[in-house]
C-alpha cells in the first residue's frame, strides 16, 4: 500500500499501450466501421433512388403506352375514313361509268335505228316502183315520179 | 492445496501478510515500505500488468491486421462491439473529442478489466506456483512473494490516474489557454472577491479527480482481494470447507460485477474529466 517507482513504469506502459492500441486497433477498425456505415448508407440511398427511377420508368412506360394506343386509334380511324372514301370514290366512278356506257349504248342504238331507217328509206322507192309496176302492169319511170317517191320515203 | 494452506491454518495473519506483500526490489521483503518511496520497485505488479498489456496489444494487433470490412467474424465482431460501445460513450459525453480520447478510453477499459480479472484466479494458484518454482532453484518458498492483481496496488491505479490527470491539465490548457486555465483557479467558483478561497477550492477540485480515480479502483480491488484471502482462510478444517466453497462462489459472482464495473467507471470518469477540461465556456 504505497507508491513506488513502479508508478513510473506503469505510466510508461500505459502510454505505450494507448499509442499502440490507437495505431493498431482503434484507427483501422474505426475506419472500417465508418466505411461500412458509409457504404450501407450509400446502398440504401441507391436502392431508394433505384426505386424512384423504377417508378418513373413505369410511369413513362404507361404514358408511352397510352400515347401509342391513342395513335393507333387515330390511325385506325383515319384508315376507316380513307376506306369509306375509297369506296365512295369507286361507287361514284362506277355510277359515272355506267352512265357513260348507257349514253354510248343509246347513241349506238339511235345510230343503228337511223341507219336502218336510211337503208329502209333508200329501198322504199324501189319497193314502191316495183309495187306500182305490178299494179299497173307496166314500167314506171322512176324519174317522172321522183317527187312522189321522195315524199313517200320521207313519210317513213 | 493443503500444503500451501498449511501456514494459513497455523497463522492466518502471517498468511494474509504474505499474500499482501509484493515481490519487490529495493527493499527487504516484509519490511514496512514508506507510503511514497521511489527507491522500491514492485516486480510482480509491473510484470503482470505488462503481461496483460502485451496480451491486449497482441490481440489488438492480430485483429487489427486481419480486419475484414465486409464480413466480420468471431473476435472482430466482439472487438467491434466493444469499440463501438466505447466510441458511443465518448461521443455521448464528449462530443468534440479528439482522436486520442477513444483509444485512451478503450485502453483503460480493457487493461483495467484484464488486471482486475486476475482476481478471479484462485488466490494461492500463482503464489504457490512461484514458490514451487523458486524451491526448485533452492530458494525458500516462504520468502517468495507474489501479488497477482496489479490493480490492488496504488502504483497501478495512480499510474493510470496521474496519466489521466496530466491529460486533464493538457486539455485544459489546450482548450482554455494557460490564462484561461489560471482564471478558472482565480475566479471559480466564488468570483474575483474571494480569490484565495477560489484557488484552494479549485485546487482541491482538480486534485480530487485523480485521487478519487486511483483510490476508488484500488479500494475496490484491494477489498475484493482481501475478502478472497479471508475466504481462503476458511480451509482451516474440513467442516468449514462447504462454507468456504459457498462464500467463495458468492463473492466471485459478486466480484464478476465489480471487476467490469470498476473498469467501466474508471473509463467513464476519465472521459467525463477530459470532457470537462475541454469545455471552453466560462459561464459556470
Amino acid at each position: 500500500m504505497n507508491v513506488t517507482a513502479t508508478l513510473i513504469g506503469q505510466m510508461i506502459v500505459f502510454s505505450i499501450l494507448i499509442w499502440f492500441i490507437k495505431g493498431v486497433l482503434w484507427e483501422p477498425m474505426l475506419k472500417v466501421l465508418e466505411d461500412r456505415k458509409a457504404r450501407i448508407a450509400d446502398g440504401l440511398a441507391a436502392a431508394e433512388k433505384g426505386k424512384h427511377e423504377e417508378e418513373l420508368a413505369r410511369q413513362h412506360a404507361l404514358d408511352e403506352l397510352k400515347k401509342a394506343k391513342a395513335e393507333a386509334a387515330e390511325i385506325v380511324a383515319q384508315a376507316q375514313k380513307r376506306a369509306s372514301e375509297i369506296v365512295d370514290e369507286a361507287k361514284n366512278a362506277a355510277v359515272e361509268e355506267a352512265g357513260r356506257v348507257k349514253v354510248a349504248a343509246q347513241a349506238d342504238i339511235e345510230q343503228e335505228v337511223s341507219r336502218a331507217r336510211e337503208s329502209l328509206r333508200s329501198q322504199v322507192s324501189a319497193l314502191a316502183i316495183a309495187g306500182a309496176e305490178k299494179i299497173l302492169g307496166r314500167e314506171v319511170d322512176a324519174k317522172a315520179h321522183a317527187k312522189a317517191l321522195d315524199e313517200l320515203a320521207a313519210q317513213i | 492445496m493443503s500444503e500451501s494452506n498449511a501456514p494459513a491454518i497455523s497463522s492466518p495473519v502471517e498468511y494474509i501478510q504474505h499474500h499482501l506483500t509484493n515481490w519487490s526490489v529495493g527493499v527487504e521483503h516484509g519490511e514496512q515500505v514508506k507510503i511514497v518511496d521511489f527507491s522500491v520497485f514492485h516486480v510482480d505488479v509491473f510484470l503482470f500488468s505488462v503481461l496483460l498489456a502485451g496480451l491486449f496489444a497482441f490481440f489488438a494487433w492480430k485483429i487489427g491486421k486481419n480486419l475484414n470490412p465486409d464480413r466480420p467474424t468471431g473476435a472482430q465482431n466482439v472487438v467491434e462491439t466493444l469499440l463501438e460501445f466505447v466510441n458511443q460513450q465518448v461521443k455521448d459525453i464528449f462530443p468534440n473529442a479528439d482522436r486520442l480520447i477513444g483509444p485512451l478510453a478503450l485502453t483503460i477499459f480493457v487493461w483495467v478489466l484484464l488486471m482486475n480479472a486476475m482476481d478471479f484466479l484462485p488466490v494461492d494458484l500463482l503464489p504457490a506456483l512461484a514458490g514451487g518454482i523458486a524451491s526448485l532453484f533452492g530458494a525458500d518458498p516462504h520468502h517468495v512473494y507474489l501479488k497477482v492483481v496489479p490493480t490492488t496496488n496504488l502504483d497501478t491505479t495512480f499510474g493510470l490516474a496521474l496519466s489521466v490527470f496530466a491529460l486533464i491539465i493538457f486539455y485544459n490548457i489546450k482548450h482554455k489557454g494557460l490564462w484561461g486555465y489560471t482564471k478558472q483557479f482565480l475566479f471559480h467558483p466564488f468570483g474575483p472577491y474571494l480569490m484565495p478561497v477560489n484557488i484552494v477550492m479549485t485546487a482541491i477540485e482538480e486534485v480530487a479527480k485523480p485521487v478519487s480515480l486511483g483510490l476508488r479502483l484500488f479500494g475496490n480491488m484491494f477489498a475484493g482481494e482481501l475478502l478472497f484471502l479471508l475466504i481462503a482462510l476458511l480451509a482451516f478444517s474440513v467442516w468449514a470447507m462447504p462454507a468456504q466453497i459457498a462464500l467463495g462462489t458468492l463473492w466471485a459472482i459478486f466480484h464478476m460485477l465489480v471487476v467490469p464495473l470498476q473498469a467501466f467507471i474508471f473509463m467513464l470518469l476519465t472521459i467525463v474529466y477530459l470532457g470537462l477540461a475541454s469545455q471552453n465556456d466560462e459561464h459556470h
